[in-house]
């Protein structure tokens, strides 16, 4: 009986608010926020990039904070919030950072682009940068292969008021 | 990743008892290395037992002057603590110099001291390693080594310790609480990581079943004189080939302090009393410093592929400490050496 047991996944009820609306999943605890996210809701705006945290393709807000969802499981954010990029236009009207990165053609493939969008959230949010050594240093968990780098950096500023 | 079960302890005296009754678990926090690491399946917890809601996110002064800083306070918080920022900074800027913003979001202070290293073959399950499976042998010593360690090292691993705060830590003589079944004690950073010898799978003293609730700071944090100078492949978010961190304090231009660790060059921080002691009383020079440089790297051995490591560390160290003299921390924002 106890073995039976083991052998079916305990599944652990988890009630996240993605993106304003309350979810609740029934997951395994195996599942990471970035598979809860894309497989058990849809939301495949966030991506998974290398899985293990070196790229930040998966990058989301969790409690306003920027986090790689690739290494959070997902039933340690039970009542979390969670913003994707999914949840970050406002009435049809486009993300400031959204905007920025559009008007300045900061993507090429744009895989890395939700991630970046979201780490540029929080980075935001965070108050830490203040010029664009800070902002790459601060922006450097995001990999952009196509090497986008200096128009994300010129995003950016522009999102933050800077000329 | 292995399926595993899943519990939330519901305060510290919780967690020990998880952790005494189920001896394949694992704690998590921040889970930034340890889920990682379930992922390559070298590490393969039957249970993880989730203490990241305990109350463990203060930081307070202590009677002393020090501080007292809660296990699960996450890295970034603590980097950015004004405490911290103004008091100890050498804390702050060692933290910055390592990750990334979202990961030092995610990982916790306790956490920090027990991610294990990055040696790629302790990471490669189809290769022998020590660390990973006692009695395997070490891929590294005769294998691709450059960013290996060049102290402390054995005949059974070479792997480095990756943490850059503990580098900063460990030469501010901070001190690790620990709770366990046996209660509580504390003890010096300094002893907290152990080197290889023929045991490097263990890389730490806690005892099984234990388990950090705090580091704490003495009341001396060398805010005037410091500087933590990281050098790496690139720019940010690598981990170390070396680092340094240099705290001193000066009446005029004579030492009256040092304090000098090392990071990627051994399994934990590395420091040398015998350096230090010779740097007091001396003046603030390159000379001075050279000579403690000598100190710090007596023994060091190099491997096929990071002999560089040795000249590179005597010249981090010469520098650092000449910036900690002159005031001039590095910046982890802008890259350039002073």
């Amino acid at each position: 009986m106890a073995d039976a047991a083991n052998q079916i996944a305990n599944r652990i009820p988890t009630n996240l608010v993605v993106n304003g609306v309350g979810r609740t999943l029934d997951l395994v605890p195996w599942t990471t926020l970035l598979d809860a996210l894309r497989d058990h809701l849809g939301l495949t705006g966030t991506k998974k990039g290398c899985d293990h945290g070196q790229c930040g393709a998966c990058t989301v807000l969790v409690d306003g904070r920027r986090v790689n969802s690739c290494l959070t499981l997902a039933v340690m954010k039970d009542g979390a919030e969670i913003t994707t990029v999914e949840g970050l236009a406002r009435d049809g009207a486009l993300h400031p950072l959204q905007q920025a990165f559009i008007d300045h053609d900061a993507f090429q493939c744009g895989y890395c682009t939700p991630g970046q969008i979201c780490s540029a959230t929080g980075l935001l949010a965070e108050g830490h940068a203040s010029d664009a050594d800070e902002i790459r240093e601060l922006m450097s968990g995001n990999l952009c292969r196509c090497g986008a780098y200096p128009n994300i950096v010129a995003a950016i500023q522009q999102a933050m008021g800077q000329p | 990743m292995i399926n595993f079960q899943y519990s939330r302890a519901t305060d510290v005296a919780d967690a020990i008892l998880l952790l005494s009754a189920h001896p394949g678990a694992k704690l998590i926090a921040g889970g930034t290395n340890l889920i990682d690491l379930m992922k390559e399946n070298v590490e393969e917890p039957s249970r993880l037992i989730d203490i990241s809601r305990l109350p463990l996110r203060k930081i307070e002064e202590t009677a002393d002057g020090g501080l007292r800083i809660g296990a699960l306070v996450p890295n970034s918080d603590l980097a950015y603590h004004p405490l911290i920022e103004q008091r100890y900074p050498l804390v702050a800027s060692a933290i910055l110099a390592g990750a990334s913003a979202q990961l030092r979001n995610m990982a916790s202070v306790g956490g920090n001291l027990m991610q294990r290293t990055r040696c790629a073959y302790f990471y490669d399950t189809a290769t022998p390693c020590n660390k990973r499976t006692p009695g395997s042998g070490c891929s590294a010593i005769d294998g691709l080594n450059r960013n290996h360690a060049i102290l402390g090292t054995s005949a059974s691993c070479i792997a480095t310790n990756p943490s850059d705060m503990s580098v900063a830590l460990a030469a501010l003589g901070a001190r690790v609480h620990i709770a366990g079944p046996s209660g509580e004690r504390t003890m010096a950073l300094a002893d907290f990581h152990r080197l290889p010898v023929d045991t490097p799978h263990i890389d730490t003293n806690l005892d099984i079943g234990e388990i950090i609730t705090a580091i704490e700071l003495p009341p001396r944090g060398f805010a005037h004189h410091y500087s933590y100078l990281k050098i790496r492949d690139r720019l940010s978010y690598a981990f170390a080939l070396v680092s340094v961190a240099a705290a001193l304090e000066l009446e005029g231009n004579a030492i009256s302090e040092a304090r000098v660790a090392l990071g990627g060059v051994a399994h934990k921080p590395w420091r040398s009393l015998e350096a230090e002691t010779a740097l007091r009383g001396q003046a603030a020079t390159a000379d001075h410093f050279s000579r403690a440089a000598d100190l710090l790297l007596q023994g060091a051995q190099a491997y096929s592929h990071n002999s560089f490591k040795i000249e590179l560390a005597r010249r981090a160290i010469v520098r650092t400490l000449m910036q900690a003299a002159n005031a001039t921390p590095q910046s982890q924002a802008h890259k350039k050496i002073a």
